[in-house]
Order: structure tokens, then C-alpha cells, then sequence
């Protein structure tokens, strides 16, 4: 069993994959604070979506920034942060069929990560810090604040560290044949996105924690701060894109047996996220004066369409793969294979809606919001939120809640209860994240303001004309409740299965679909098939890529239609 | 379910394309891929900007 010793690892009942006991513990520690910071962010998104709600506007404005700073910081890095860990630690031992690297670097990592995650919800929760997971200078939070992001960031480090090291020494010890899996190989991609991150945090958080603490007398220069902290703020969100999308082949095998279509394509499409996918970053410099219009055009459009050329790759690859397992299982038609899916797996919905959610909603907005004359419209607009929720909250976290159904039965080795309730879960959020984004986006189309807790700008004396975006903020609102309400159930759900569940020790975890299905499921994963085979071609697929082109296509070139609206061209 | 074969072994037929060596040694070479991941985007972005930002002249009042 590759470098593991028996003693100190066992083989797990359901995959036959062997689990690593130190890995295993590390693993369950992430996803404890990991779901620990979900619950923190989830209660401050029920508290801004009511605020938003213009005719609830719950908060005042002091406490709105408060809980901006408390949602953003716990959902985009601590929960999506602390699961990213688990999957390293799953990818370099499981999957590889190896040891954890180092126990020392590992207890670094976590002990680095959690005093780093509550010494930032101590500074904010205390009002020390309303600054907005942006702490854009020189607005200035107190010094503890920008000293546990620096702890968090280097525990992250020191993650990525291990998992380097993991990789090291399987290829030594040669724990596996040829090349390392394809969902392990996108954990290193998220690895390698991750270190060029921390490195820019590190740059841009240390001067100001330094003249938070008054050894430098000034605050960093604004227009580098918003520079170097955008290449860790906004590639921090790249490296959930690269989790993600491993998560979704690791989550495609799982529940449908699928193989990749073609490794050679799927990894190329990894490498073109580690070459250009951080490029991204210059987004948030569109209307930036410093920096010039080649540098904005260069980074957001010519070289960051490779990356996304690689989002599309697998936006094709993954459903391809589950469409032709599914074929291979009998199923025909052209969208047999979809219908006949195992809609009730929460696995396998969490997955694939946050396939769609992630596609459709984020992938579409994304590029185009991105286009540096697109952008001029939508810059700091509810339009921007609109996007990233569907990437990040609809594509990653349901991706990872997906994950969270197998990996909880498997490591913690506890069934889920309330399966019921589990089933419909994945729908319930991924319904309110996807209505919250369209409010966002309908909103955010009429100028209504990100960041802001209303929308007359709090009794301004020259309130903005912003059009009839009532109905759309109630929206936002109604949709950030049901999906805050999604959300919790996860969390109530996953909590009492790691301490109440019923154990599942020396046996299979008890599976989420119907015999038949569980039956082909595993018989697909267990015996060689090629997946090239001329009838199993995906043609549904195929016509799936065309709506989505043709959605691109439509959206893309109404917002150039509404640019030409804002200033027509003589 | 290992006991037939991993579900993340590589397919046979495509461990090790002929065609795609250089490829495939490029896939196999974290710390290849580790500098050119840091390298491409901290010139396009990082050094690229940071050079704009040294130069820009200081705005005058009107």
C-alpha cells in the first residue's frame, strides 16, 4: 500500500481507497473551522439581504459595513480557505496513495489558520475593523486585524507547502503509476495559483500592519495597495476555481463512474489556468487612473481569455464525461443522460448545479463585465456581486457541499440524517443564489451602487436618479434569504452528522441513490472502459454548448448595445 | 474498489502520448509549472503595473 503503514492508516469501505490517519485528522479539522466559518458568514448574509431589502432595511448603515466585512472575509477565505485545505490533504495521500508530508507542518497549518480566522472575527466583531475584506488604505483597521490575515495566509502557505512535499515524496517512493491523477494534478494548479496569492497578501498586508502599528509613519501608496492587494484578493477566488473544477471530476467519478474524455486536453486546460487565470485580477483596475489602458486591455482580455478558453474546456469535459457514462450505463436519447441523472444524490445535484450556476451565471457575466469598455457601465455596481455570487457561492460552495455529502460519510465516517431534507438542500440554495444574482444583476443594471447599504445613499442631500430598482433589491433579498436559509441547513445537517450521525465504521457509507443506480455507478468505476467508443459519443453535451454559446452571445453583445445607449457613437 | 483498478489511474492508451512528450514532461514537472505560474503573471501584472504606477507623474492642481 504505496509508503503507508498499516498501523497508521486504513482502507476506506466504500472507495477502497486508502486513508492516511494523520492526513484523515487534518482533513476533519479543516472542515470543522471550515464549516464553523460558513456558519459565521451565513448569519451575516441573512442580515445583509435584509438590509439590502430596501423596505426591511434592517441594519444601520454602521453595523451594514460591519457585517459586509464579517460575510465577505468568513465566506470568500476563511470557509472556502479551510476546505481547499481538506481537499490537499484528500489529493496528496487518497489519491496518491501516500503518507501526509509532515505532522509538524500540518499542525503549523492549522494552528496558524484558525488563530488567523479568529483573531479577524474578534477585530471585526469588536468594531475594530469595518474596513471591508478590501481594507483598501487608508481607511485603517486595528493592527490585530492585518495581523491575522498575515497568520492565516502564512498557515495557508504552509498547506500548499506540505502538499508539494506530499507530492515529492509519492513520485519518490513511486506510490502511483505514470502521471498523478487528474484531480490531483488541479490541486496542484490551485497550489501554485495559491502561492503567487499569499506572496501579493503578504506584500500589500505587512506595510500596512506595520503602519497600523505606527512603525511606518504613512500609509502604503492607494494606487499599489489596490494593485498588489487585488493580485491576492481577487486570485484567492481563482484558486476556488481551480478546487472547484477538480472537485467537479472527483464528483463526476463518484456519482456517475464517468472518466475524463481526454487527460491530455483537461490538463492543458489546467495549465492555462496556472499560466494566465491571475491575470484576472486587473478587473478591479478597469477604472483605475494609474495604470494604462494596454495593461488593462493586455491582462483582461487577450491573455485572460486563455484562462477562460480553460473554463470552457471544462464547462465541455465534465458534463461530456457524465453523459457518456451514463450512456455506457444503456441510457440513450439526447438528453436521457440528464433526465435519468441521480437528481436525488445531493452529491451529484450540489455538483452539477454548481456546473450550471457556475457556467451560465458567473462565466457569462464574468467575461463580459470584464471587457474594459463593458466595464465602464458596471464598475462597482450590484452588477458585481451578481456575478461573483454565482461563481463563488453558486459554483464553488455548492461544489463543496456536494463534496461535503461523501467526504463526511467517508472520513468522519458518520451518515447523513434527514436525507429528505439533504436531497433537496443543494436546490434550495442554489434556487436563492441564482435569484439573488439576477436581482443583483437587474439592480446593479439600473446603477444601483455595491457597498452600499442603501440606495439614496443614506438621506443624501442630491439623491441619485436610480430608476425603479425596488422590486429588483426586494428580489435580492428574497433570494439571499432562501439561499442563507440553503445554506444553514447544510450546516445544521453536516454538524450533527460529524457528532450524531450513525456510524458507518467497517462498512460501506450508506449511498444516496437507488440500488440500480449505485450498482452501475460502481460497476463503471470498478472495471476499464474507454470512453472513446464511437456510440457513447456526448452529442447532448454538444447541443447543451451550443445554448450556452449562443446565451454568451446574446448577453455579450446586449451590454455592448447598452454602452452604445450611455454614449452613443457619432 | 481498487481491486480491479483505481478510478484515478490514468486511462491506458493515454499515460504517455509519443507525440505530446514534451507535454506530457511539462504536466509531470511541478516545479516547472510552479515558476512559470508565478513567473507569467507576476510580470503581465505585478512588475508590468508596478513600473506604470513608478512613472506616473504626480497630478497637478487645476
Amino acid at each position: 500500500m504505496g509508503n503507508l503503514l498499516p498501523d497508521k492508516s486504513r482502507v476506506c469501505a466504500t472507495t477502497g481507497l486508502p486513508v492516511c490517519n494523520s492526513a484523515q485528522l487534518f482533513i476533519k479539522l479543516n472542515a470543522v473551522f471550515g464549516v464553523v466559518a460558513l456558519l459565521i458568514g451565513v448569519t451575516a448574509a441573512f442580515l445583509l439581504a435584509l438590509t439590502r431589502w430596501e423596505t426591511v432595511a434592517l441594519l444601520e448603515p454602521a453595523n451594514y459595513y460591519k457585517y459586509l466585512t464579517v460575510h465577505g472575509l468568513n465566506m470568500l477565505v476563511f470557509w472556502i480557505l479551510f476546505m481547499e485545505m481538506a481537499i490537499l490533504y484528500f489529493a496528496s495521500t487518497s489519491l496518491l496513495n501516500s503518507r501526509n508530508f509532515s505532522r509538524a507542518l500540518s499542525w503549523g497549518q492549522v494552528v496558524l489558520m484558525l488563530t488567523g480566522f479568529l483573531t479577524v472575527n474578534y477585530s471585526i466583531f469588536m468594531d475594530r475593523a469595518s474596513v471591508l475584506m478590501t481594507s483598501y488604505v487608508p481607511l485603517r483597521a486595528e493592527q490585530e486585524f492585518y495581523l491575522g490575515l498575515i497568520l492565516f495566509a502564512v498557515g495557508a502557505l504552509l498547506g500548499c507547502v506540505n502538499f508539494l512535499g506530499g507530492l515529492f515524496i509519492a513520485k519518490r517512493d513511486k506510490t502511483y503509476k505514470g502521471s498523478i491523477p487528474l484531480v490531483v494534478f488541479g490541486a496542484l494548479a490551485a497550489v501554485i495559483i495559491a502561492i503567487f496569492t499569499i506572496v501579493h497578501g503578504a506584500v500589500a498586508l505587512i506595510p500596512t500592519w506595520l503602519w497600523s502599528i505606527g512603525v511606518l509613519e504613512n500609509a502604503p501608496d492607494g494606487a499599489w495597495y489596490r494593485m498588489i492587494w487585488w493580485g491576492f484578493g481577487h486570485a484567492s477566488q481563482q484558486i476556488n476555481v481551480c478546487a472547484m473544477v477538480s472537485v467537479w471530476y472527483l464528483m463526476a467519478t463518484l456519482t456517475t463512474g464517468s472518466r475524463p474524455l481526454n487527460e491530455t486536453v483537461c490538463r492543458v486546460a489546467f495549465v492555462l489556468y496556472i499560466l494566465f487565470i491571475n491575470l484576472a485580477s486587473a478587473h478591479h483596475l478597469l477604472v483605475d487612473p494609474g495604470v494604462s489602458a494596454p495593461w488593462k486591455m493586455w491582462n483582461t482580455s487577450y491573455a485572460l481569455y486563455l484562462a477562460v478558453l480553460a473554463s470552457m474546456i471544462h464547462g465541455f469535459t465534465v458534463p461530456a464525461a457524465v453523459e457518456v457514462a451514463q450512456r455506457k450505463k444503456g441510457i440513450g436519447g439526447l438528453f436521457g443522460w440528464l433526465t435519468k441523472a441521480p437528481w436525488k444524490d445531493p452529491g451529484f445535484a450540489a455538483f452539477f448545479l454548481s456546473l450550471l450556476i457556475f457556467g451560465f451565471g458567473g462565466g457569462i457575466t464574468g467575461v463580459t463585465l470584464g471587457t474594459h469598455q463593458i466595464n465602464i457601465i458596471a464598475h462597482n455596481t450590484l452588477r458585481i456581486p451578481g456575478h461573483f455570487h454565482m461563481t463563488v457561492a453558486g459554483g464553488t460552495s455548492l461544489a463543496f457541499m456536494g463534496l461535503a455529502y461523501y467526504v463526511v460519510p467517508l472520513i468522519f465516517q458518520r451518515d447523513y440524517p434527514a436525507r429528505a431534507l439533504a436531497r433537496i438542500q443543494p436546490y434550495i440554495f442554489g434556487f436563492g443564489i441564482v435569484l439573488m444574482g439576477i436581482g443583483m444583476t437587474l439592480a446593479g443594471s439600473l446603477g444601483v451602487p455595491r457597498r452600499h447599504p442603501d440606495i439614496d445613499f443614506t438621506g443624501a442631500q442630491i439623491p441619485p436618479h436610480l430608476g425603479d430598482a425596488g422590486p429588483f433589491l426586494a428580489v435580492v433579498g428574497i433570494g439571499g434569504t432562501i439561499a442563507a436559509t440553503g445554506a444553514l441547513i447544510f450546516i445544521l445537517l453536516t454538524v450533527y452528522t460529524v457528532f450524531l450521525g450513525k456510524s458507518n465504521k467497517g462498512r460501506a457509507m450508506t449511498s444516496w441513490q437507488k440500488p440500480e443506480q449505485d450498482r452501475l455507478t460502481k460497476s463503471l468505476i470498478t472495471t476499464h472502459w474507454n470512453p472513446e467508443e464511437e456510440k457513447l459519443r456526448p452529442k447532448g453535451t454538444l447541443v447543451l454548448t451550443g445554448i450556452f454559446l449562443a446565451s454568451f452571445a446574446v448577453y455579450y453583445f446586449a451590454n455592448w448595445k447598452a454602452l452604445v445607449d450611455v454614449w452613443p457613437v457619432k | 474498489m481498487t481491486e480491479h483498478g483505481s478510478i484515478y489511474e490514468v486511462p491506458e492508451g493515454q499515460e504517455e502520448p509519443s507525440d505530446k512528450a514534451w507535454l506530457q514532461r511539462l504536466f509531470d514537472n511541478m516545479w516547472l509549472l510552479l515558476a512559470l505560474g508565478f513567473m507569467v503573471p507576476f510580470l503581465s501584472y505585478t512588475v508590468w503595473a508596478w513600473v506604470e504606477l513608478l512613472l506616473a507623474k504626480k497630478a497637478e492642481l487645476p
